[in-house]
């Protein structure tokens, strides 16, 4: 009885991850298909691939998605973590309240905040167009340029803000863990409020800081909604150059850049895992060795 | 002392105000506004003529997020029963897809579903349509199943499924195991151990399972129109023909982006309600 | 005693109106174990997070050598702290967490091997240098906080109830233990407690506070025989408080009766609380008895029996090596030095009646007491 249950349990698990990895195991096959179908397979070839580092729109949509990750990542983890900081340090009113309006673009659907965001960079290049003009009319010193308009800048700008939430999500509660006492000890035995926080309270948050910043980056990778809205005509990540080819038709090349992306990320989490273990057992032993 | 450290957040507060509530506002300013400028409400009662769209998407999204439930809730049961390697591997491999763009993702079932996709082809090689074709007198050369509202609910459960999973699976991971024990000394069987504590114990992982997976779907456009192939008009799509499409037209887009952003919360909100009044009910 | 260190001056705190410091007057001298007793609330804690500097006091001064130091940061303090459950930095072990001041400070790097090894063995933690903190028990946590904070070499020594995680066998273990410690560095300690036990055990003085006031100051002898209220009566130790009157010099009269008493510089008449602690009284045959009643809980305690008799309503406690049975008549007999009177004080007629008296009680209000300690005097 309980044998047959647990083969039942694992029979579902083992169909749920079928059916989540089919479609992506396919993509991977399809991308070294000879033939440019992605349904009819015509033998073994490497083409694709080569045709793919020719191909400057999706190269070029790669190092975007890239350069915007990374950065948004950056930024956000940075900000996010002095921002988790100064909540924590803050009343409980006023904590409550900033907390509610940071959860918004979490809770908020992807187009509403995509759309929001656009039409105030929108407004606020129409106010700021009007202004240069204006300054640029009344003197000759500095020179405002009068038309802005959707780009990378403003792409960057929607990933870290809803990148942002994500680390003081991850952060927040492993301030509150930490014993409050600790920085009064630091404070005790020497340490200035700048030392306190680089050599206590930084290294008691950082698995926090690292989980936050791991999340935003798959956001940022993940995002496609809030891109399309905010980056204009200029810039396209790949999942923008992606949604412009299923409308026609999509290249095998696709397949291709989505399993190199899948085999750098399955590279990474394997580093990352072997790492862990490899800590794991040498704690294991220092515990036996005293 | 500790109220220096608040002021680190000043920055953020004003990156909040600027790119997180001004948008907010402008989209509601835009919701009222007419073409020209002037106060309206045209807008909203435009709207009427897409109450089909409306019921679509909140139908098509609750199909998804019920199946999503209905899988969701046994894997992450089960996985929670397994050793700590195997559920480790389980996680990884659950956050593994959401690492490759879902349009990605999707797009790789259209390669699956279409017409002479590999699905059809498989039916084809093992005679399933001939049979259906002998059975029922019809002559199809394939099962349709692209641009079907039942292939965006399944691009829907592809894409959302794990956000299901996680946070059930986070919540059911950290009950007190001596409850269960507790439960099992005062006479319960697992079936009542099963319904009587842990289940109302993982309703706030369920509810916030519900919402990640809801709110998206409700959402979606790319999906419906990669899946659905345009025919199946959901919430998403209209807004984004508003500003992006040839029906250009913010106002009415902002609308209806308002008018959605009320309902989900609303939604939430009384979801909320609700699951505090379960915890409250267990707690007692 | 020598001279004086720290001196607080009308000092007073108030968190959002509240007030929790009531105009505090204190000072403390060098090489001097000095103890702020109380329940929780009662604002010591306050007390030392002001003397360590993390809280500026809303009026007052605190002097430190005769130099105002109120908004000088914690770090410039030769004052250390050993904090309730440590604060011990996870990340580091035990050898870095000792060594965190002296590294800040710049110490050079043999020094600072030497002063840490010197430590460890003074709190008899050598040989633990490696190991991670999460390694240790709470005893041995609590060793290496006391190092961490001692290594400095600071004037000032403050401890916030540095026992309070400990079970009571290393608890004793660790009050000698400290009084060692303290008396082999020669430095002033600041001590944080609401244990009585512990302050009477360990201090030159005990500071006893309520209410953000202090109640009474003295040695611990002064402090448990010359209670100056019912508050501190009750609190430092069990005692019997009833109402009397203060005939004259030497007389007091309760149960419509003269007592012989040691206690003088009454008005003639007035209304005063007597204390008679429960190991002053005997009990005697009913016909050598001053009062007579009866018996009503009989506890065995190991050293003796907590004897609970009702005299004309009032139940009294009286711990004697004497078994009497529940419900009989016994008479009891008060020596004059038994009688300690005091004057009527605002707490007069809240303690002192052991009508509700149970074990479980008891517990219970220690256990209620150590929980609120950590959030109460906090925020």
């Amino acid at each position: 009885m309980k044998k047959s249950n647990r083969f039942g349990n694992r029979l579902l698990m083992a169909l749920v991850f079928l059916f989540l990895y089919a479609p992506i195991l396919i993509l991977i096959i399809f991308s070294f298909n000879a033939g440019n179908s992605s349904s009819v397979w015509k033998g073994f070839s490497l083409a694709w691939y080569g045709k793919l580092f020719h191909n400057r729109l999706i190269m070029q949509s790669v190092y975007t998605t890239l350069i915007v990750s990374f950065l948004a990542t950056a930024i956000a983890t940075v900000a996010g973590t002095f921002a988790a900081i100064g909540f924590y340090a803050m009343r409980r009113k006023l904590r409550d309240s900033l907390v509610t309006v940071n959860n918004i673009p979490m809770m908020n659907a992807d187009i509403v905040t995509g759309v929001s965001l656009c039409l105030f960079f929108v407004a606020f290049f129409n106010g700021w167009g009007s202004f240069a003009g204006w300054l640029n009319s009344i003197q000759s010193v500095i020179v405002l340029p009068t038309r802005l308009t959707l780009g990378f800048g403003t792409l960057l700008i929607a990933h870290i803000s809803f990148n942002i939430p994500y680390v003081i999500l991850s952060v927040g509660p492993k301030l509150r863990q930490m014993d409050k006492n600790l920085i009064d000890a630091a404070q005790d035995l020497g340490c200035t409020w700048m030392q306190a926080f680089w050599k206590v309270v930084l290294p008691e948050i950082k698995p926090g800081i690292v989980s936050g910043a791991l999340t935003a980056f798959t956001m940022s990778i993940d995002d496609f909604v809030i891109s399309y809205f905010t980056a204009g005509s200029s810039a396209s990540t790949l999942a923008m150059t992606i949604y412009g080819m299923t409308k026609k038709r999509v290249s095998p090349q696709i397949n291709a850049v989505s399993t190199l992306l899948f085999a750098a990320v399955l590279l990474l989490l394997v580093i990352i895992n072997v790492r862990e273990a490899r800590q794991e057992k040498r704690a294991a032993e220092n515990r036996i060795n005293l | 002392m500790k109220n220096k450290l608040s002021r680190l957040a000043v920055p953020y507060v004003v990156w909040m105000a600027l790119f997180v509530v001004a948008p907010i506002i402008m989209m509601v300013i835009y919701a009222f506004s007419a073409s020209n400028g002037g106060f309206t409400l045209n807008n909203f009662v435009k709207m009427g003529a897409y109450a089909e769209v409306f019921i679509r998407s909140f139908k098509l999204a609750l199909i998804a997020t019920a199946i999503c439930l209905l899988v969701g809730y046994p894997v992450s049961y089960f996985m929670s029963k397994e050793g700590p390697r195997f559920q480790r591997m389980a996680m990884v491999l659950i956050m593994l897809p959401m690492w490759m763009n879902f349009l990605l993702r999707t797009y790789s079932w259209m390669t699956i579903l279409e017409n002479n996709g590999l699905l059809n082809q498989l039916f084809q090689k093992i005679g399933l349509i001939a049979l259906y074709n002998r059975m029922t007198g019809a002559d199809l050369s394939y099962f349709p199943m692209m641009n079907t509202q039942g292939a965006v609910v399944l691009g829907m459960v592809y894409n959302y499924l794990p956000f299901m999973i996680l946070p059930i699976y986070s919540v059911i991971i950290k009950l007190d195991g001596s409850l269960i024990e507790a439960a099992r000394d005062l006479g319960a069987g697992s079936a009542t151990v099963f319904r009587r504590v842990i289940l109302p114990l993982s309703l706030p992982g369920v509810l916030s399972g519900i919402t990640m997976v809801f709110v998206p779907a409700v959402s979606t456009f790319a999906i419906s129109q990669m899946l659905g192939g345009g025919t199946e008009l959901l919430l998403g799509d209209l807004i984004e023909q508003q500003f992006m499409g040839g029906a250009y037209n913010p106002q009415l887009g902002a609308a209806i982006s308002l008018v959605m952003m009320v309902i989900v919360v609303v939604c939430m909100l009384v979801m909320n309600r609700f699951g505090e009044g379960e915890e409250q009910a267990v707690m007692l | 005693m020598s001279k004086e260190l720290i001196r607080l001056h009308d000092l007073c705190m108030a968190f959002d109106d509240e007030l929790v410091l009531d105009h505090i007057n204190l000072y403390i001298n060098d090489s001097e174990f000095l103890t702020l007793l109380g329940p929780s609330g009662c604002g010591k804690t306050t007390t030392l997070r002001i003397i360590g500097g993390f809280l500026v006091p809303t009026s007052g001064d605190v002097t430190f050598d005769g130099v105002r130091i109120n908004d000088v940061p914690p770090h410039k303090r030769q004052i250390n702290t050993v904090f309730q459950k440590y604060a011990l930095f996870p990340h580091l072990n035990v050898f870095e967490n000792i060594a965190f001041g002296l590294r800040i400070a710049k110490v050079p790097k043999d020094e600072i091997d030497r002063r840490v090894t010197e430590m460890l063995q003074v709190v008899s933690l050598k040989g633990f240098e490696n190991r991670q903190i999460s390694q240790l028990s709470g005893g041995q946590q609590q060793r290496v906080a006391i190092a961490r904070a001692l290594v400095n070499r600071p004037k000032v020594l403050l401890l916030d109830e540095p026992l309070g995680a400990l079970d009571l066998r290393l608890r004793k273990d660790m009050q000698n233990e400290l009084k060692r410690i303290q008396q082999q560095m020669g430095i002033t300690f600041i001590y944080v407690t609401h244990d009585q036990e512990e302050a009477l055990t360990m201090s030159d003085t005990v500071v006893v506070m309520d209410k953000g006031r202090i109640q009474q100051i003295g040695t611990p002898e002064d402090i448990y025989n010359e209670p100056k209220n019912a508050f501190v009566a009750d609190f430092i130790g069990e005692s019997n408080i009833l109402n009397g009157t203060m005939v004259r010099d030497g007389v007091v009269r309760m149960y419509r009766r003269e007592f012989q008493c040691v206690d003088k510089g009454f008005a003639p008449n007035e209304p005063v609380d007597v204390v008679i602690r429960p190991e002053d009284i005997d009990i005697v045959p009913v016909t050598e008895g001053q009062l007579v009643g009866t018996v009503t809980n009989v506890t065995f305690k190991g050293m003796q029996y907590d004897i609970i008799v009702d005299l004309g309503g009032f139940k009294w406690l009286i711990q004697t090596t004497d078994h009497s049975p529940v419900g009989a008549q016994v008479g009891v007999k008060i020596d004059p030095d038994g009688f300690h009177i005091m004057k009527k004080s605002e707490y007069s007629g809240l303690f002192g009646d052991y009508s509700s008296y149970s074990e479980e009680y008891e517990e219970l209000a220690d256990a209620t007491l150590a929980d609120e300690e950590e959030s109460g005097d906090e925020e």
